[in-house]
């Protein structure tokens, strides 16, 4: 089977299987979920069985369910923080690139100096003030994200502005905004995809850290950061109740990187090669 | 190259006081202020007062990020709100723990990473390199944490090598020391290692692709001799960008592992201090952070111009 005109290969299959169910399983969690999200099904930290596949959590309720539940809210915050990052990143960025003058000089130089200190300390520093909410994580992290996807979209934008067709579009008297949705974006679909991806795991770990610090995402919601900081405590006992949702964020990490990695292996070839890896 | 080295110097400077203004006027430009955000809006007017007048919100804001400035200038970083310490007292030990954390594991992570790099650079696309390519990508996708706990489960609940909770205090026998914070220098270790790997395989494979590289394997010389003598000097700068880039993100990545092994570092003061909302103490904990990050890539630049043999002589 082809995707995207390519055979993927036997890594970029599992990256693809695993997202897929991923989605399902987001889309579909109250008709999949074996229980309630909430219901407090058994003791604390029981050992696995048939009627609790994973065992329970930190108050009794069942640890599978919390999962399904616990992905479902981070891949949709990842999800919202990451589009609305492309969205603000892509905008400025070919604004940046197609307009130039003192508004690039403006972006970038703002840019450079956000980049300058580590994301993390500038989000404590924000969510200290404003507080843990839903938007506010959001807006923050979409934020402080754009800056990496305004670099990307820049620099495919200053490379695409200056071919002919862009020119000519110039010439013919059509506006920024026409020439950036018309011309520049079209061309600049396929790096940019592989970055979404890219942007996506990092902001899933990003929201699963800040959630584990209790920083994140506020309980009553279930989240996965959020599960494994609850559930810390159950190792000092030996007992694995943190490693499971720390495992399904490792899990979806990895299969979205596998994905991208064999996503950008076909755009380092030349356009139209077939190798197979 | 002097003046090169004095112009990043500058920069670095430069950088750093845009960045302490960044850090202030994310605490300043709120919809409200900060009293009312930190307060809530159940707060009375006369609660307002007081906690505006505490923090110095009366003052107009250009001179309170003036007074702010010339206090961090002067190692005085103000009072916290909470406790109403001196927070310098505070930062200064745990900013030690911290560092002391960071530089045992870049100790291992640094030769371990550019070893394996050129190791798997030199073995391109044989099975070693595949194998480190699919094993470092995993090292990446993998939450801090959830390695911290594999290897709690491993090392210490399973084998009972080293504890869970890297408990250290000031007095401590250097060698206690060392086996506390073990397991989370290895755990940061495996977080910046994968990375700095990947970095140091594709900058040497990127200079093995340019002509003077052909020419030496022309003329007949090994691929390992090819490799350390003919390509190094010239990817050795991108590799030090890169190794600072990481020794910048193992002290912030110090954040999340502090917090998993009960580490008193200055990521752990920050955490708590943003679950209590203390202004002051973030915006310490932010400055901190923020120049060492700034001084490290700083140092990293003026490393690359040393070691750039292009630069070395006067044109």
């Amino acid at each position: 089977m082809k995707l995207f005109g390519h055979k993927p290969t036997t890594s970029a299959w599992f990256g693809l299987v695993v997202v897929t169910l991923f989605v399902c399983l987001a889309l579909f969690t109250p008709w999949l979920a074996p229980y309630p999200e909430s219901a407090n099904i058994g003791g604390t930290w029981d050992e696995p069985s048939v009627k609790m596949l994973l065992g329970s959590d930190q108050i009794g309720r069942d640890m599978l369910t919390r999962i399904m539940y616990g992905s479902r809210m981070t891949i949709a915050v990842a999800l919202a923080i990451t589009s609305l990052s492309f969205l603000i990143g892509i905008v400025l960025g070919f604004l940046s690139a197609v307009v130039g003058g003192w508004v690039d000089v403006l972006l970038t130089r703002l840019v450079d100096v956000m980049l300058s200190i580590p994301g993390l300390i500038f989000a404590l520093i924000i969510l200290g003030v404003f507080g843990s909410s839903i938007p506010v994580l959001i807006l923050t992290i979409a934020v402080l994200d754009s800056t990496r996807v305004f670099r990307l979209a820049r620099a495919l934008g200053m490379n695409l502005t200056v071919l002919e067709y862009v020119e000519a579009a110039r010439l013919r008297g059509e506006g920024t905004w026409w020439i950036i949705r018309r011309e520049i974006l079209p061309n600049a679909t396929a790096p940019l995809m592989s970055e979404f991806g890219l942007r996506f795991c990092f902001n899933f770990l990003f929201i699963a850290g800040l959630s584990f610090l209790g920083l994140g995402i506020q309980p009553p919601y279930a989240d996965l950061g959020g599960m494994v900081r609850e559930n810390a405590a159950a190792i000092n006992f030996g007992m694995m109740a943190p490693i499971y949702p720390a495992a399904t964020i490792a899990l979806l990490t990895v299969s979205v990187n596998l994905v991208v990695d064999w996503l950008l292996s076909i755009e380092a070839r030349p356009s139209g090669a077939q190798a197979e890896l | 190259m002097a003046k090169l080295i004095v112009n990043r110097l500058l920069l670095g400077i430069l950088t750093l006081f845009a960045v302490s203004v960044l850090i202030f006027v994310c605490t300043e430009i709120l919809p409200g202020d900060v009293a009312s955000a930190v307060l809530g809006q159940g707060a009375t007017p006369e609660a307002l007062v007081i906690f505006r007048k505490e923090l110095g919100l009366d003052v107009p804001s250009y001179l309170r990020y003036w007074n702010w400035l010339v206090g961090a200038l002067h190692g005085n970083l103000g009072v916290a709100m909470t406790n109403k310490r001196l927070i310098v007292d505070e930062v200064m030990p745990r900013l030690g723990n911290t560092l002391f954390l960071a530089a045992y594991a870049a100790l291992i992570a640094i030769p371990l990473a550019v070893g394996l790099g050129i190791y798997s650079a030199i073995n391109e696309a044989k099975l070693a390199d595949k194998l480190s390519n699919i094993l470092t990508l995993i090292a990446i996708s993998f939450p801090e944490f959830f390695i911290a706990y594999l290897l709690i489960i491993a090392f210490s609940v399973t084998l009972d090598w080293f504890p869970s909770l890297a408990t250290v205090f000031p007095g401590m026998p250097f060698g206690d020391r060392v086996v506390q914070t073990t397991l989370p220098a290895i755990t940061l270790t495996l977080l910046v290692a994968a990375h700095m790997l990947r970095m140091t395989r594709s900058s040497v494979l990127a200079v093995m692709s340019t002509p003077y590289i052909e020419m030496a394997f022309l003329k007949g010389a090994k691929r390992g001799r090819v490799i350390v003598q003919h390509a190094l000097p010239n990817a050795a700068a991108p590799i030090i960008t890169v190794i600072a880039l990481n020794l910048a993100y193992l002290v912030v990545g110090v954040v999340v592992i502090e917090a998993v092994f009960v580490y008193p570092g200055l990521g752990q003061l920050m955490v708590d201090a943003v679950s209590k909302r203390d202004v002051p103490v973030i915006q310490a904990c932010g400055l901190v952070f923020a120049m060492v990050f700034v001084s490290l890539n700083t140092l990293a630049d003026i490393l690359v111009i040393l070691v750039n043999p292009r630069l070395r002589h006067k044109r």
